[in-house]
């Protein structure tokens, strides 16, 4: 391993012009976009009043950086692992193979100008967030670049950490994953906050374009302070052949927002679209997800998972769109709700459009609580009530986890899960 | 690409859309008394209330529902954008031939016979029209109500009949099921309604026939407002059909009905419909039933015509133990847009919905389902089934999904399951290999799809049904 010089990720570098004009470009569209209203098809029962977030300003303080770094703990083996703190780059470690650029955007921007403007934030938002995007856009001073050339293979996780530090900071996380022809790249981002008690928002991005063939895995673990609130806005592009995993586990914030959309623009692609949230107290989850065919003969697959504790309340609004001429399409999508309380509240939307022939698809959403016989067939075994509901909501989220097909990357997750779960039967579940 | 249905008709879809149209397509000379002419403003709202001598209460409701049909914007946000060309001042709100109901079959004017005829009414059905309240432009032109159901203490009268003759039972349900508020057509109903029908089961009857009244459109642009209100009393039981097919025209014609079901304790009600409009009507109807304990609301639903539907009946469970069931059929052929679903409101313990809905999209046909199902804070025990199935046709056939379901507390179950196939090449090669042409090998395969629901409906539904369906596969294929 040998480290990147800090430097390297002042946000004091030039800017080129283009990116200049974008981030102008953008001031403009998030000053004129109208914010979303009730009504509004895009926000359906969502909470509104979350998203006055006047009283956010950025931080220029590093925070405890040292303290931050010494916390930021993950995978045993990594290919890279990067610290930022409110957004500066306090610690970056890499050994990736020759070919592989993996640097902060604010140095991309100077080293690799043309590729980057390329691939930044390409589509249009079409979520809801378009606004938060351009705000995002206008906003961000760094992220991350990552671009494999064609037929290279990263061995291990390229690992991110976010920290958000300070009284209601707010940090604009960028990160843009590019994958030549069969490339294979795994990313992991953590999300976490420096303190339990102060307040802060994250706007952040991740755009993945996994070239023909490709193998793009992305893993988002958001485990911020519960005071705390999350825009995450998600592009994957999936190429001829290209097969890419976006991966969220939610634990953590006040109330979250996840806007998750696949295009699958090439014959033999494929997508999957996968999501662990357990909210408990007051949280509020709120996900979005498109799954776009643009292509004839790809494959997506969609399952998001909820367990949900106490107060916690749930949005899932799932669109599969099959453009016209996307034949021979295969495209699913669940949505599990396991209620876990009598006042927690589990809304599903899961919507099809079709515009093809020869399409396989379909939807389900199911919401249930865990049945008194399988407490009972536990119980019977010794397994106090609450040990054994805890061992079957445990079961449900890591099904999901692994479809990751990756060891170290499940464990990781599942370490997470469990802190989640020790802390609902510590903290009043 | 584009994210919204053109809303305009091209050649093509108007050459497709003349086709098929053998059992509607007829009309007759008008000959009409009353005439509320084109346009709506307060004055229509007048006239109709002075022709149909309406009650100071009535008038005042429908005057009220007027400026809540002019102050509510279209719900263009979230429907077709095909609503906007529907031109509200070109339409025709009120039209009678403004004679008395008839008591006889002898009495029926001899063009309205011929209706029935060609409505395909046997012979000797005829003779046992008990029961049948047919409108022939929103007024019942033949109204014979079965002596038995009248010594039985049931009333199935014409809802103007219901409002002067039985406001007692009438007036404090009217408008309680769907709100005038409740959308900018349920306003548009409230202020212009006639005809539809009354129905009130008392105590513990439980009629074995069926009730029906066939509906027909047969004036150009002229948009029929029926308004039916069933009450079934403590424990009673029915089954009402209401099946439509209406002459073709070729100026937009504009169908608007409210129909409120009330399901007292342990009361049941099924409500069968067969849409069969020509392709050029509008369709955008409310229903909504309540059931109170024990009671079952079941909407049997077919959708084979029109231009546009827009249609969810509900169901809203408001005692222990109520049971909602939504069972829907829908075709949607070139030109078409069916835009069905369900709603089913928990608002009791123990109470269970069941959502069906098939849908088969033909040519350029789009077919919508739109569901929504809503289990609130502090019940338990609520179960809700939808199940969602779409076939897609041709390849330039469409489909969309869109489910909405809130569950809140952790005692309930809720389970959607949609799917979207198409007819398997293997399957026609196994039928044609074995004689059929294309098109009966397809239409045999539909009916198949379909089949399960179909067997809900009466047995000459099913049929009648069927018919239609192949009748609508002609030229699908090939």
């Amino acid at each position: 391993m040998h480290t990147i010089p800090l430097a390297a990720s002042s946000a004091a570098l030039p800017c080129p012009a283009w990116f200049t004009a974008r981030q102008q470009a953008a001031w403009t569209r998030y000053l004129a976009a109208p914010a979303p209203k009730r009504g509004d098809e895009a926000w359906r029962f969502s909470n509104i009043k979350q998203l006055d977030f006047s009283s956010f300003a950025k931080s220029t303080e590093a925070g405890p950086a040292a303290d931050l770094i010494a916390r930021s703990s993950g995978l045993e083996a990594t290919a890279a692992k990067l610290i930022f703190v409110n957004e500066t780059l306090v610690s970056a470690q890499s050994s990736l193979p020759a070919g592989v650029i993996c640097l902060p955007l604010a140095e991309a921007l100077v080293s690799h100008s043309a590729l980057v403007e390329a691939h930044f934030m390409k589509q249009e938002t079409r979520l809801g967030s378009a606004k938060y995007a351009a705000w995002h856009e206008a906003s961000l001073t760094n992220g991350m670049f990552i671009h494999v050339p064609d037929d290279v293979e990263v061995a291990h996780p390229i690992e991110i950490h976010h920290w958000l530090a300070g009284d209601n900071t707010v940090i604009f996380p960028h990160t843009l994953v590019v994958t030549g022809s069969h490339a294979k790249v795994r990313v992991v981002e953590m999300f976490r906050s420096a303190d339990e008690l102060q307040p802060g928002l994250a706007i952040a991005v991740n755009d993945l374009s996994a070239g023909p063939g490709s193998k793009l895995d992305y893993v988002a673990i958001q485990a911020f302070n519960e005071v705390s609130r999350i825009i995450q806005i998600n592009e994957t592009a999936a190429a001829r052949d290209a097969a890419t995993t976006g991966f969220i586990l939610n634990t953590g914030a006040a109330w979250v927002r996840n806007e998750s959309l696949s295009r699958l623009e090439g014959a033999g692609a494929r997508s999957d679209m996968l999501a662990v949230s357990i909210p408990a107290r007051a949280q509020e989850y709120d996900q979005r997800t498109f799954q776009h065919h643009v292509s004839a003969g790809a494959f997506s697959d969609l399952l998001y998972k909820n367990s949900l504790y106490d107060y916690a309340t749930t949005i899932f609004s799932g669109l599969i769109f099959v453009d016209e001429g996307a034949h021979h399409t295969d495209a699913y999508q669940t949505c599990r709700n396991l209620l876990m309380s009598d006042t927690c509240e589990a809304n599903s939307m899961p919507g099809l459009e079709i515009n093809a022939d020869q399409v396989k698809c379909s939807h389900g959403s199911t919401s249930s609580q865990i049945s008194e016989e399988e407490i009972f067939y536990l119980r019977a075994r010794g397994i106090d009530p609450i040990a054994a509901r805890q061992l079957i909501a445990r079961g449900f989220s890591v099904e999901v986890v692994e479809r990751l097909g990756n060891p170290a990357l499940e464990a990781l997750v599942i370490r997470f899960i469990d802190d989640k779960f020790a802390h609902i039967a510590s903290g009043g579940a | 690409m584009s994210y919204q249905a053109s809303a305009t008709l091209d050649a093509e879809t108007h050459d497709a859309i003349t086709i098929d149209r053998s059992k509607g397509d007829f009309t007759f000379p008008e000959r009409n008394k009353f005439d509320a002419g084109r346009g709506l403003s307060a004055a229509t709202v007048d006239y109709i209330c002075d022709v149909k001598n309406d009650p100071p209460w009535l008038r005042e409701f429908r005057h009220k529902a007027l400026q809540v049909f002019l102050a509510k914007p279209m719900p263009t946000h979230w429907a077709s954008k095909d609503l906007d060309n529907i031109n509200f001042d070109e339409i025709r709100y009120y039209l009678s031939d403004g004679e008395k109901p008839k008591r006889s079959w002898d009495d029926v004017p001899d063009d309205i016979k011929r209706t029935f005829d060609r409505l395909g009414i046997p012979q000797q059905e005829r003779a046992f029209l008990a029961g049948v309240e047919a409108q022939y432009d929103s007024e019942a032109a033949y109204s014979n109500v079965k002596e038995e159901l009248t010594k039985q203490g049931v009333i199935f009268v014409n809802s103007t009949e219901g409002l002067h003759q039985h406001e007692e039972v009438f007036r404090p349900w009217f408008g309680k099921v769907i709100p005038t508020s409740d959308n900018k057509f349920s306003a548009l109903n409230s202020a212009v309604f006639s005809g539809g029908s009354f129905i009130y089961i008392p105590k513990g009857v439980k009629l074995k026939q069926p009730l029906q009244a066939y509906f027909r459109i047969n004036s150009e642009n002229f948009g029929q407002f029926e308004r039916t209100l069933i009450i079934a009393d403590e424990g009673s039981e029915l089954m009402y059909m209401e099946g439509c097919t209406a002459p073709k025209f070729e100026t937009t014609t504009l169908h608007s009905a409210v129909v409120e079901l009330v399901a007292l304790k342990g009361a049941k009600i099924q409500y069968v419909t067969v849409q069969n409009w020509s392709s050029n009507v509008f369709n955008l109807v409310t229903k909504r039933g309540l059931a109170m304990e024990d009671a079952e609301v079941r909407w049997i639903d077919c959708n084979i015509g029109s231009r546009l539907t827009i249609k969810y009946p509900g169901v809203i469970m408001k005692g222990r133990r109520a049971r909602g069931e939504v069972i829907s059929i829908a075709l949607a052929n070139t030109g078409q847009h069916q835009d069905t679903g369900a709603k089913m409101i928990h608002a009791a313990d123990e109470t269970t919905s069941n959502i069906v809905s098939k849908s088969i999209s033909v040519g350029k046909g789009r077919a919508t389902y739109r569901g929504q199902v809503h289990i609130p804070k502090h019940l338990k025990g609520c179960k809700n089934n939808t199940e969602c199935d779409a076939l897609l046709i041709n390849a330039n056939s469409r489909t969309d999904t869109y489910p909405a379901i809130t569950v809140k507390g952790n005692r309930h179950s809720t389970q959607h399951e949609a799917s979207v196939s198409q007819v398997s090449e293997d399957m026609l090669f196994y039928l044609m290999q074995r004689g059929l042409n294309q098109g009966q090998a397809m239409s045999l395969a539909v009916n198949g799809f379909i089949n399960d629901l179909v067997r809900e409906f009466p047995m000459e539904y099913s049929v009648e049904l069927k018919r239609l369906i192949d009748l609508e596969m002609e030229g699908s294929v090939g």
